[in-house]
């Protein structure tokens, strides 16, 4: 049991960091109906400048500072060639244009900073926690909190801010937001500035367990089943998915994947994503869409 | 005479051609398809074999693939990021019957390898009857990872060879002998150019302005009498067939090996950036991409070694690579998302309609 027990909270834990990934599509997603794939190339973007920026000696905090800076430039720069030349195009080409963002981005990551694989310390300890009937990583749980305080952050912003309202209003009807003298451009911004300040802490959380390299980008495709299972546009789905896919993939992988010869976890989220779409397709807590023609 | 100055993309009935007698317009055409399809058969006497087996053979291949993704993309509008994977499906399974059916003959084992490329494109497609848009991405991408999971892990496939690497049959046709590259090539021109032919009439006829229909308003198509669901599993069979004969081809006339893990999501990505760059919902521009996304990295290397004076950085060109690639989809996308294709169109119309002042 303890050994179930085990498997579960480390699989929830390791949905705590598809969740923070699956955070910034969700920004996006509703601020501008973006399917942004290039959220996995951002996280690698951000923490290839975060891990460079120290290592040339910069202080913890300078370096974050500069980090969040250089992903707000971003941000407005992809604003400016990418999303405002294509408003009103289909969301597929929308799709289309951001995955060749992603390979940009890579690109761009790489030929700045190297490919070599940077180590990243936080200073936080990966021993477990003794004490305990089970055994947690300290640092694990010090990153489910830091996600709760990001989500907890975010919510707030939404529902006090004018931006957060701004946002709320353009994800709920774009034309009425426009309408209403809302500035489109610079509420997409925001949002795409969000994304990116979401994209360092989740880099420098999954770097600091993996190390800083190319298949950070990767994580992208963990964050994919994660959206369909919680729904596109809703906070509190993908942190219900992120969950649900890192228990299950975990659980999955260890009682079932085993048997038949393992790694399992590439593909398991994908289908049991399509199980979901099948069975419910808006996600668990998407909106219901109304088509009309 | 000046030049029009309407710039419009279109040949008008006012254009000179239209003019000629049919008869002569037919006779030119059919002396220029003799002209082409001679210059294409006895290509390998004119170039080089490294042209032959580094750029033709892998752009035939791949214009293929990319044709099994316009059909699916271009024409029926579902996204797909799965194509590597029915590439692979393809690949594997020619040469699983290949090896277990005795004398079968090898044009046989290409079209039972894009068979069950096509079955498992539809299985894939399944969900497509429920969901639209990008949700798709997520059934073709659990199709990508399972079959790369599952080439690996089940040995059977790969006839229990300890790399999980597959290798080509001996490649004849009817004691003919294609083990040259130029054999290769003629192999995948004899192949890819009915298919072209066959995917040209198919996006022409019925079942292709049903998949046009269903891409450019599924509701209203299914108001008009199309079956949409039909048209939608049928555009993911024979796309996926398609890329099934392609990864065949790919395995077999042009690595000469192939193992799961070199079908995998880059490929796709790569297919899928052929179609944008070459034009999505154009036969032609599958292969104008294709030629592109292979000749570039080579032209690349090429002035990459010659600004530096010797051999440059693989990583760095890669690099490189990625970001012009990108930034093209991204330009396209936003200057022309008709692609390639369409600016080749219009640069043509351009030219014809030219005349020099003094004439």
């Amino acid at each position: 049991m303890s050994f179930f027990l085990e498997v579960l909270i480390g699989g929830l834990l390791a949905g705590v960091m598809y969740t923070m990934v699956a955070l910034g599509f969700v920004l996006i997603y509703k601020a501008s109906g973006v399917f942004n794939f290039a959220q996995g190339a951002m996280v690698l973007f951000a923490a290839l400048t975060f891990v460079t920026l120290s290592e040339h000696g910069l202080a913890f905090p300078w370096a974050l500072a500069a980090s969040v800076a250089v992903m707000l430039v971003l941000a407005v720069a992809i604003e400016r060639v990418v999303l405002r030349p294509l408003v009103n195009a289909p969301p597929m080409a929308l799709f289309l244009a951001t995955l060749g963002l992603a390979f940009v981005l890579e690109g761009l990551a790489q030929l700045l900073y190297g490919t070599q694989v940077h180590g990243l310390d936080l200073g936080i300890s990966d021993a477990p926690i003794h004490g305990l009937p089970i055994e947690v990583s300290r640092f694990d749980l010090l990153a489910a909190g830091i996600a709760a305080a990001l989500v907890a952050t975010l919510g707030v912003l939404f529902q006090t801010t004018r931006a957060g309202v701004g946002l709320r209003a353009v994800a709920d009807d774009p034309l009425a937001a426009v309408a209403v003298g809302l500035d489109l451009p610079r509420l997409w911004a925001i949002a795409w500035g969000g994304a990116g300040v979401v994209a360092l802490v989740a880099g420098l959380l999954w770097g600091a367990r993996v190390g800083v390299q190319f298949s950070l980008s990767l994580v992208v495709l963990k964050a994919l089943p994660v959206l369909i299972i919680g729904g596109f546009s809703s906070i509190g789905g993908v942190i219900a998915g992120g969950l649900i896919v890192g228990a299950s993939e975990k659980l999955a992988e260890v009682y079932v994947g085993s048997h038949l010869g393992g790694g399992t976890e590439t593909w398991f989220p994908y289908v049991l994503a399509v199980a979901f779409l099948l069975a419910r397709p808006t996600g668990l807590f998407g909106e219901r869409l109304v088509e009309r023609v | 005479m000046t030049v029009s100055s309407d710039a419009s993309a279109w040949p008008s009935s006012s254009d000179r051609s239209e003019t000629r007698p049919p008869a002569l317009r037919t006779a030119a055409w059919v002396v220029a398809i003799l002209v082409a399809t001679g210059l294409l058969v006895s290509l390998p006497l004119l170039v080089t074999d490294y042209v032959l087996s580094a750029i033709l053979v892998p752009v035939l291949a791949l214009g293929l693939a990319g044709i099994g993704q316009n059909l699916i993309t271009g024409y029926a509008g579902q996204l797909s990021v799965g194509s590597a994977a029915f590439m692979s499906v393809g690949a594997f399974a020619t040469y699983d019957v290949h090896l277990h059916v005795r004398g079968i003959p090898l044009l046989a084992s290409f079209a039972f390898g894009g068979l069950v490329a096509g079955l498992v494109g539809v299985f894939f497609g399944l969900p497509s009857l429920r969901i639209r848009g990008f949700y798709l991405v997520v059934s073709t991408l659990a199709a990508q990872f399972f079959v790369v999971w599952l080439f690996t892990k089940v040995g059977w496939f790969s006839d229990y060879s300890a790399s999980g690497v597959i290798s080509a049959p001996r490649l004849a046709l009817a004691g003919w002998d294609l083990s040259s590259p130029g054999g290769h090539y003629w192999l995948a021109l004899m192949i890819v150019a009915p298919l072209t032919l066959v995917g040209r009439n198919l996006v022409r006829g019925r079942l292709g302005r049903s998949w046009m229909a269903v891409r450019d308003m599924e509701t209203a198509a299914a108001l008009a009498g199309v079956r949409t669901g039909r048209a939608k599993l049928l555009a993911f069979g024979i796309g996926s067939f398609y890329c099934g004969v392609a990864g065949a081809l790919w395995a077999f006339t042009y690595l000469g090996t192939v193992e799961a893990h070199g079908l995998d999501l880059d490929r796709s990505f790569q297919v899928l950036f052929i179609v944008i760059l070459g034009g999505l919902g154009s036969i032609t521009g599958s292969f104008i991409g294709a030629a592109f996304v292979i000749l570039f990295p080579v032209a690349l290397d090429q002035v990459g070694s010659a600004l530096a004076g010797g051999s440059v950085d693989a990583s760095l060109l890669q690099n490189i690579e990625k970001i012009i690639f990108g930034a093209l989809v991204i330009l396209l996308l936003i200057k022309q998302p008709a692609g390639t294709v369409r600016l080749l169109q219009i640069a043509w119309c351009r030219v014809r309609r030219w005349r020099p002042r003094s004439a």
